[in-house]
């Protein structure tokens, strides 16, 4: 196991370096070159030049990689352009919202799509199936931030049972420690704040949960319908086991292996992708600063982020071929 | 191979094996033509062609079918602040908030939307399929070098990739579809090289060598059409995503500014402003993108059925 787990860890080296060298170009190729994207559209002449010399961008191109991916390495990605804050402290206030959020999301997805595709798959061809079925077509047809709107229309506006924006009630006076804001309510047992929080996750949770729940339902219905004609469930059938046990060692055991590996992939794009629903709700995560950095030109900030959520999309997929290795044996010898 | 996305890779390659398999029963019938019958009796396949072919023919015959300039602001004079006039005679769906008649620029609105769909999915699937072919064919160093590149950009969530690219190159139409075709590169190019990987091995591709046969005729006459079913499916599902993509972009304000050009994502998006009251402007693009992604999916998962020799009957 621990050779498995070696033998991944040193396949990520290229993939890391390949992803250095592609943003490196990338802020090369950028409309005004690195020093009008990191200073801004008002930089000045003299600006670019005291730039272009303090980060030595007049040196051969490889030495400027090599101090770039120096600088990557110390998690020194600059300052945004707009604020002036460095890169790496806007994104460590931004990430845990992004967090909590990806969570919500995750356990709506997790706590209804399994036991649905699970029924779907034990009544198969009835009216359950065809509809989790249709149901999982539509949630991945449907783009995301349409839903945010609706959802956001619906319960927030009209109905007005749900806040539609931000990540807590600003007139809350809450205290933060670790800007995870349901934790910071309980840590400092403002129950209402935690409460409030939570709250606020519902209606982004619900949308940014839809992709992931369709996907979910799907697999856990194909892999269920796939085990339940496997030899070892009639055997264990056969030779007179209760059928929850049947169920329960055999049957949900085998039928959740894939269905790992899914939510763990989702779980890694959704904190990287959580752009469009963040963006609906006003939610104050990495996708909104993202939505900002956008229409703001903040390079800085665009680059750092995508570098440390693409790493981070990385190494969650590196956990996730680690469970499945912990899962199952078979994976390791490959 | 490398660690991350090894399971994205696997299902791809999984795919990319079947088209390898011969069916037991061929029954004297060539793959293509059992594919096609199958296709016609399976009701899914049937709704999702219907619904495409219905929206080809709207996009081609936009000009006839709108009952309206899609540009003109027919009831500019009745937009009041907070009121947008709904359906009304001349009008079946009422205007948007410049008094443009909604149902011509939905018409019109399709050409763009599914241009840029089909645009970008032919152009992702080109490139992928080029650098498929490179490792598929030449394998050794040629493959190692690509397969690499390929696991670098599958390592990057898709939309983050889009909006880099869509940053870099500036807004217009041209940017969006590039954005979108760099984001299924990886896919195809991995799916036609396992899937040629599967055909290079098999009885006749060795028996087309022992006569002779020039190696890139081999792959080109003989391994690369028998390794294509998992790219057309593929390509059909891409369709989907590329269309629900494009109006993402076009939400984050990455889409094509050239407001001469109707299309779903932009008028989804500019909805936003005016959803309290008039909910509908957001309601109706959507739905169009919808039912196509749907229609697309649909046909997709069944030709994906009907090519994989595991459901042959």
């Amino acid at each position: 196991m621990l050779r498995f787990i070696v033998r991944r860890l040193l396949q990520l080296i290229p993939i890391l370096l390949g992803l250095s060298v592609l943003l490196f170009a990338w802020l090369r190729a950028l409309p005004g070159g690195p020093a009008q994207a990191a200073l801004g559209e008002r930089a000045t002449p003299e600006d670019i030049a005291r730039y272009n010399d303090a980060f030595g961008l007049d040196q051969p191109i490889i030495v400027q990689y090599l101090k770039f991916l120096g600088r990557a390495l110390r998690l020194d990605f600059g300052t945004s352009s707009r604020t002036g804050r460095a890169v790496t402290t806007e994104f460590l206030e931004r990430f845990p919202g992004t967090v909590e959020l990806t969570v919500f999301a995750m356990i709506v997805a997790i706590g209804i799509g399994i036991p649905v595709g699970y029924l779907a798959a034990r009544r198969h061809g009835s009216w359950i199936d065809s509809t989790s079925v249709i149901g999982s077509l539509l949630g991945v047809a449907i783009p995301v931030f349409f839903l945010a709107y609706m959802l956001r229309l619906v319960f927030a506006v009209d109905l007005g049972w749900l806040p539609g924006s931000g990540r807590q009630d600003v007139r809350m006076d809450a205290t933060h420690v670790t800007n995870f804001y349901v934790l910071d309510g309980l840590l400092t047992r403002e129950w209402d704040a935690a409460w409030d929080a939570l709250v606020h996750l519902v209606l982004p949770g619900i949308a940014l949960g839809t992709i992931p729940l369709a996907i979910i339902v799907r697999i856990t219905r194909a892999s269920v319908l796939d085990v339940v004609n496997e030899d070892y469930v009639r055997t264990a059938n056969a030779k007179g086991l209760a059928n929850a046990t049947v169920r329960r060692r055999h049957i949900i055991r085998n039928a959740l292996l894939p269905v790992s590996t899914t939510i763990g992939l989702q779980t890694g794009l959704l904190l990287s992708g959580a752009v469009l629903t963040e963006t609906v709700f006003a939610f104050g995560g990495v996708g909104s600063a993202l939505r900002e950095a956008i229409s703001n030109r903040d390079y800085s900030i665009l680059q750092g982020f995508i570098l440390i959520l693409a790493v981070m999309y990385v190494l969650v997929n590196l956990l996730v071929d680690i469970s499945y290795g912990l899962l199952d044996p078979r994976v390791r010898v490959r | 191979m490398t660690a991350a996305l090894g399971h994205r890779r696997e299902k791809i390659d999984a795919l990319a094996a079947r088209a390898g398999q011969v069916p037991a029963d061929g029954g004297g019938v060539s793959l293509t033509k059992s594919a096609f019958r199958r296709l016609r009796r399976d009701p899914v396949a049937i709704i999702g062609a219907v619904i495409v072919v219905v929206f080809l023919l709207v996009a081609a015959f936009a000009p006839l079918l709108a009952p309206r300039d899609p540009l003109e602001q027919a009831l500019l004079s009745q937009v009041r602040q907070g009121s947008i006039p709904g359906a009304q005679d001349g009008f079946p769906l009422g205007v948007d908030q410049l008094g443009r008649d909604v149902l011509s620029r939905l018409i019109y609105g399709s050409r763009q939307s599914l241009m840029i769909g089909v645009i970008s999915t032919v152009l992702g699937a080109v490139v992928g399929m080029a650098l498929g072919v490179l490792a598929g064919a030449f394998g050794g160093w040629a493959d190692t070098l690509v397969m690499r590149f390929v696991d670098i950009l599958l390592s990057i969530p898709g939309l983050l990739m889009a909006i880099s690219i869509s940053v870099l190159l500036g807004q217009n139409q041209y940017a969006l579809m590039i954005a979108i075709a760099v984001t299924q590169v990886p896919v195809f190019a991995r799916l036609l090289r396992g899937s040629m990987l599967a055909q290079r091995d098999s009885d006749y591709a060795l028996a087309t060598k022992a006569l002779g046969v020039k190696r890139s005729r081999i792959v080109f006459t003989h391994v690369l059409p028998n390794s294509l079913s998992p790219v057309i499916v593929q390509g059909t599902l891409s369709l989907a995503t590329a269309i629900i993509e494009a109006a993402a972009l076009s939400f984050l304000g990455l889409g094509d500014p050239d407001i001469s050009r109707p299309e779903w994502g932009a008028m989804l998006a500019s909805a936003q402003a005016v959803l309290s009251f008039r909910p509908q402007l957001a309601i109706y693009p959507a739905l169009c993108i919808i039912v196509v992604a749907l229609g697309f999916t649909l046909l997709g998962e069944s030709l994906r059925e009907a090519l994989d020799p595991k459901f042959r009957r």
